[in-house]
Parts: C-alpha cells; sequence; structure tokens
C-alpha cells in the first residue's frame, strides 16, 4: 500500500547539479547491462531532445535489489522523432513519443542530426 | 483467454518501486490459488496477525480504487475545462494542482498532457502498467495487455482507429510512454456544444479512455 502521504506535493522534484537542460540534443546509451532496467530496448541508441526535467528520484535499478536508491538520479523526459525511433514508421514526420530516462542513461549528442524537433 | 492477457495476468513478473497496489482485486480465474495469490494472502495475514493493517482496511482501500478513484480523474479535468488557471496550474504541476482540488495522489506523480487542434496524446507503459491508480483507479484489461503497449508506440494511428479515433495527419499524435516515476493524464479537448455545462455534467463524458488518450469526448451523453 502507499506510503509517504502528503509529504511531497509537487510532481517534481529538485535536480541539483543536473546535467542536461530542456532542449538539449541527447543519445539514449545503446547499453544491454543485465537487471532490472527502466529504459525501455526500443529507445536504446536513439537520439532526442530533453523535453523536461522531473527531478532526482531514488535510482530504481537499486530500489528493485531492496537496497535504498541512493544517491537519486536525475530523471529526464525525452522526445524522439517516431520517423527517427521506427524507421518503417507509417504515420506523418511530425509524430512524436516522450519517456522518462535517467541521466546516467544519457549522453550529449553532438552528431548535428536533428530528431524530436516536432512540436 | 487470448495469449496477451498472460502477461496482463502477472501482475508480479516485474519488480520496482512503483506505488500502485499490486494486489488491488483481479479477476481471477477458477482454480487453485497461484504462487502470488499464495503469497498475497500470507502477506496480508502477517500483517494482520502483527496489526499493522486490518481486514477491514484492506476491504476500505479495494472500496476506494472500485468506487471513488475511477472518477476523481474527469473530476479534475472538468474543472480544467471550466476554469483556465486551474488548467494552467494543472499543466504545471499535476501532483500540485490535484491536491488544491482536494484530491491527494498519495505519493503518484502527475503529469497532465493537453490535447489541441494540433497535437493528439495516448498515454502507455511499455515496461508493465503504470497507471495514474489514484486518479483513474485500476487500469482496464487493455492497457495491461502486451498488444497493446507494444503496438500504440510504433503504430499509434492504427490503435486509435481500432477505438474509433481516427486523426487527419496534420495533427501530431504524441506518444507517452509512462516507464518510470511519472503518471500521466490527458486532458482532452472540451467538445462544442458543451457551453454552459456544469462541471458534473462534463465530468460524465470524461470516460477513462478519454483520460488515456485512445478516444475523444462525445457530447452526447450516454444512458
Amino acid at each position: 500500500m502507499p506510503a509517504g502521504g502528503t509529504a511531497t506535493r509537487s510532481s517534481y522534484a529538485p535536480a541539483p547539479g543536473h546535467r542536461f537542460a530542456i532542449g538539449d540534443k541527447v543519445r539514449v546509451k545503446r547499453s544491454f547491462p543485465p537487471g532490472h532496467r527502466r529504459t525501455p530496448y526500443y529507445i536504446r541508441g536513439k537520439q532526442g531532445v530533453i523535453e523536461r526535467i522531473c527531478g532526482a528520484f531514488p535510482n530504481p535499478e537499486e530500489l528493485a535489489y531492496g537496497f535504498d536508491g541512493e544517491p537519486a538520479k536525475v530523471l529526464y523526459r525525452v522526445r524522439f522523432a517516431q520517423k527517427h525511433v521506427w524507421p518503417g514508421y507509417d504515420g506523418p514526420d511530425h509524430d512524436i513519443i516522450e519517456m522518462e530516462i535517467y541521466e546516467h542513461w544519457l549522453e550529449p549528442d553532438d552528431t548535428g542530426v536533428s530528431h524530436g524537433d516536432a512540436r | 483467454m487470448s495469449s496477451f492477457d498472460y502477461y496482463a495476468k502477472r501482475p508480479h513478473d516485474h519488480e520496482h518501486d512503483h506505488e500502485h497496489d499490486d494486489h488491488a482485486p483481479q479477476t481471477e480465474a477458477e482454480g487453485p490459488p497461484s504462487e502470488f495469490e499464495i503469497m498475497s494472502r500470507a502477506m496480508q495475514e502477517l500483517l494482520e496477525a502483527k496489526g499493522v493493517v486490518t481486514a477491514q482496511e484492506i476491504r476500505r482501500r479495494i472500496e476506494l480504487f472500485e468506487e471513488d478513484f475511477p472518477y476523481r480523474g474527469g473530476r479534475v479535468i472538468a474543472h480544467a475545462w471550466t476554469d483556465p488557471d486551474y488548467k494552467r496550474r494543472l499543466l504545471a504541476d499535476g501532483r500540485a494542482a490535484c491536491a488544491e482540488f482536494g484530491i491527494e495522489l498519495e505519493a503518484e506523480r502527475l503529469i497532465a498532457v493537453e490535447n489541441t487542434p494540433e497535437v493528439h496524446n495516448v498515454i502507455v507503459c511499455t515496461l508493465c502498467s503504470c497507471y495514474p491508480r489514484a486518479l483513474l483507479g485500476m487500469p482496464p484489461t487493455w492497457y495491461k495487455s502486451r498488444n497493446y503497449r507494444s503496438r500504440v508506440v510504433f503504430e499509434p494511428r492504427a490503435v486509435l482507429r481500432e477505438f474509433g479515433t481516427v486523426l487527419p495527419d496534420n495533427v501530431t499524435v504524441r506518444v507517452h510512454d509512462s516507464n518510470a516515476d511519472m503518471r500521466y493524464v490527458v486532458i482532452p479537448m472540451r467538445p462544442q456544444g458543451t457551453e454552459g455545462w456544469s462541471e458534473e455534467r462534463l465530468a460524465g463524458l470524461l470516460t477513462r479512455d478519454t483520460l488515456v488518450g485512445v478516444t475523444l469526448p462525445q457530447a452526447t451523453e450516454k444512458k
């Protein structure tokens, strides 16, 4: 049963020392470590832009095994162009998909390729 | 049972600390209890024996999930339809706006996303079945199905068509994979012909499926 009560009323948490800013181009690491990961396989290696910063949250990769999840990791929402994520995407170029990615799964994308810039 | 229901019936095949209640009632097939049902039952009995919770509290909790939570989302969004300043606050911070409206989302963190003539939003959790349970109640079976979870991310327009929602190409389809700590609710566009309606009447249009983004509210009321 949920715990925590009304201590936190904001959806967002502070994100001290966050590495990326809204609008930054990023690439999701193409990495396949074992264990509990919240980064979907289909998005690994893909390029997108930071849509918003959600704050720092206990690391789910640690929580899953009974640890306390500290230090907390900064969580971002990242926007991707569907045509980039799925080369065979059967829809207009401007369709997008967004999801939450922890900072340690992201690296700067300096390839100059434009992805996820759709509205 | 179709093949993808197999996955929807396994609430414990993931381990993570999401604050959803995996022990809320599922539609159980007749037959001997599964390993998870036995574990859940044993846990409840231990917690009761130690005085941590009572059977009455658990029963009350299930009742809330079935009779109160499913209607919260519609009330919040109907209020946002009638109060532009509230809608702005809801978009800025969903959890705080719900608290202001008297709805405590407990541990859930909420992002509201707004449909416009240019953008249509739809929600999925590809990794399990993350869902704003404190706002919409328990997720429907189709939301948890492997079929929906795997297809709506890469062919959202085809999936939406199956729900009867046909979107022109000039509308951007914005899919949200609810894959980590945030939960999502869609603010649909208020239908024409609802001018002057009370919030209660508007809330009646805001079905669960409209708030997940697979259908659009219709100004014709059911029943």
